[in-house]
């Protein structure tokens, strides 16, 4: 597991839970690192009850989280560990999930 | 010949009162829907191991989306419902649908497009950064997850949307900042006679504002939006604006809910190449409709907020309106008295329309201020300087062009968030009426696809 690298930002989480909270547990993996999220979550709930941010811009104008939640703007986008780009605002959370929320195409860059 | 085939896409108010109306007259519609369930956004039902009943998320709208929810369930078996699935071209007679990356051609006779609407943003500099949300996304995150987008936040912009969601968070315990209104309070006064064609809906809107001020939520209208504060890697920090006295103030928070009124999705309209006609009210291109929803292209018809923002109740009637038109350009029966009563409901509908465009006005005058290190487009990050040096060093005054040269527009969000502000800066730094800027060109697909999709051939 790689622990230098923090999805959280070290500062927490960005989405507040209102209600609904008694919902069963599931487990993911977020960057490497284990995290519950409640069955029912979108990814992108479930990321956001972790970290601050859900990807980075590949403008270089910073982190992202997202920005209409209706599967429009095309804010949201994390990947399986398999490189499966997912929508997280529509995609549900499931049992055993591992994603990663940098764009596995970013990280080739170098090599081209 | 066999049953005529009709393919409605979408599955909120409109879809769903179009679909039953064609059932109705015994006809059985395919109906394609993007998302998991039906109930579009306004209605959109929570997953089913959520708890709260309909009156804690839909509110004084509870009766209406249950009903709505009840008439869809009764009919499954009846229609071909294919959820999940995305209309992202219309081509020579057929919609083309990918499910589960699997895409194919489903030819149609009649085409009814209930494709809705998005949020309407104007950008303000550092809109960007992360906990920026539209208040349409504010809205799911509370009504299909219980979420609040942030533990401290702001609502700033204007329409009715604003205060709807603004006291939806108060209630459910959600900390609001401020609710920022950039349309200035004597408008809503001037707009009354036309708001008052539905005394029932402005009686919530009045309940609302006063919910938040007796919540302590501080309200201020005729405001101008200077900067969201906040940092490239930590995201939103607040909020600074200029009140109507023109002081500047400030707010902490760590999430804003930024929208100003809504805007139809036309893509899938414009894929379909029906006309457009330019709206000078909302200063914005809209598909032509004639009577019941008919568009210049025989056998394509539109409902619902994609046509025009109307909202909820007269999409419900928009989408009856367009399946009656689909069945008397069919040669099938429809009841007369029932079509002249939804026709006149409607009229009430647009003159109440009229009153919010009027009261809640797109605040394009924000376009010529917004500095020039301020993104406008957000998918890649091109900033209202860049725009403005397209039109100023190379020329472009219209808005394809200009998405050509320095791709504002471009983005995966294609033009959804930033084209009408785009045009509006475009406008400005030409000097030439919005109207000749033009519209952003739908393109297919409408939404990105998986590069893994495969065609399906039959």
């Amino acid at each position: 597991m790689n622990l230098s690298r923090s999805t959280s930002g070290g500062a927490g989480r960005r989405f507040a839970r209102l209600a609904e909270t008694d919902r069963q547990p599931l487990r993911i993996v977020i960057d490497g690192r284990p995290a519950q999220a409640l069955a029912g979550d979108t990814l992108m709930v479930a990321v956001l009850n972790h970290a601050r941010q859900l990807r980075a811009s590949e403008f270089g104008d910073g982190k992202r989280a997202g920005f209409c939640l209706m599967g429009a703007c095309q804010d949201c986008w994390v990947w399986t560990a398999g490189g499966a780009r997912l929508r997280a605002c529509t995609t549900m959370a499931e049992e055993g999930m591992h994603i990663v929320t940098t764009q596995p195409e970013a990280a080739w860059a170098s090599h081209a | 010949m066999g049953q005529p085939r009709v393919i409605v896409i979408g599955a909120g108010p409109a879809g769903v009162r179009c679909a039953e109306t064609l059932v109705a007259a015994g006809l059985r519609p395919t109906v394609v829907d993007d998302n998991r369930r039906d109930g579009g956004q306004i209605y959109r039902r929570q997953p089913d191991n959520f708890t709260r009943p309909y009156a804690k998320l839909y509110g004084t709208e509870a009766e209406k989306a249950q009903a709505l929810h009840a008439s869809f369930d009764a009919l499954r078996g009846r229609i071909d419902y294919l959820p999940e699935t995305l209309a992202w071209n219309i081509s020579e007679g057929a919609v083309h649908v990918v499910h589960k990356q699997r895409t194919r051609g489903i030819p149609y006779d009649a085409l009814v497009i209930c494709s809705g609407a998005t949020d309407r943003l104007m950008p303000v500099k550092g809109w960007h950064y992360a906990g920026t949300y539209s208040l349409g996304a504010s809205q799911i995150a509370l009504k299909a997850q219980a979420c609040a987008i942030g533990s401290q936040v702001v609502f700033m912009g204007s329409g009715p949307l604003l205060y709807l969601v603004a006291s939806q968070y108060v209630k459910a315990g959600a900390q609001v900042v401020a609710v920022l209104d950039t349309s200035p309070f004597l408008r809503r006064v001037a707009a009354l006679p036309k708001l008052l064609a539905r005394p029932d809906v402005l009686r919530n809107g009045f309940a609302l504002v006063s919910n938040l001020k007796r919540a302590g939520v501080q309200v201020l209208t005729g405001i101008t939006p200077v900067e969201i504060t906040g940092t490239p890697e930590a995201g939103v920090q607040g909020v600074v604006i200029r009140d109507r006295g023109g002081s500047e103030r400030s707010f902490y928070c760590d999430a804003v809910a930024m929208g100003y009124h809504l805007r139809p999705e036309t893509q899938l309209a414009d894929l379909a190449r029906c006309a457009f006609r330019f709206d000078h009210e909302t200063r914005q291109w809209l598909p032509e409709t004639g009577e019941d929803g008919r568009t210049s292209v025989p056998g394509v018809y539109l409902g619902g907020d994609g046509v025009k923002v109307l909202g909820a109740d007269a999409a419900e009637i928009g989408g009856r309106l367009a399946a009656m038109a689909v069945l008397k350009d069919l040669q099938l029966p429809v009841a007369e008295p029932e079509l002249r009563r939804l026709r006149q409901e409607q009229a009430r509908m647009d003159r109440f329309r009229r009153g919010l465009v009027q009261a809640f006005p797109w605040p394009a005058q924000q376009a010529a201020q917004l500095p020039d290190e301020a993104i406008v487009c957000r998918c890649e990050a091109v900033t209202a300087g860049d725009l403005r040096r397209t039109v100023n060093e190379r020329g472009a005054q219209e808005a394809n062009r200009a998405k050509a040269l320095c791709r504002v527009g471009m983005g995966r969000c294609q033009g959804r968030y930033c084209g009408h502000a785009g045009a509006e800066i475009i406008a400005h730094a030409a000097g030439v009426p919005l109207e000749q800027v033009g519209r952003l060109r739908g393109q297919a697909p409408v939404k990105p696809l998986p590069v893994a999709v495969r065609e399906e051939l039959e």
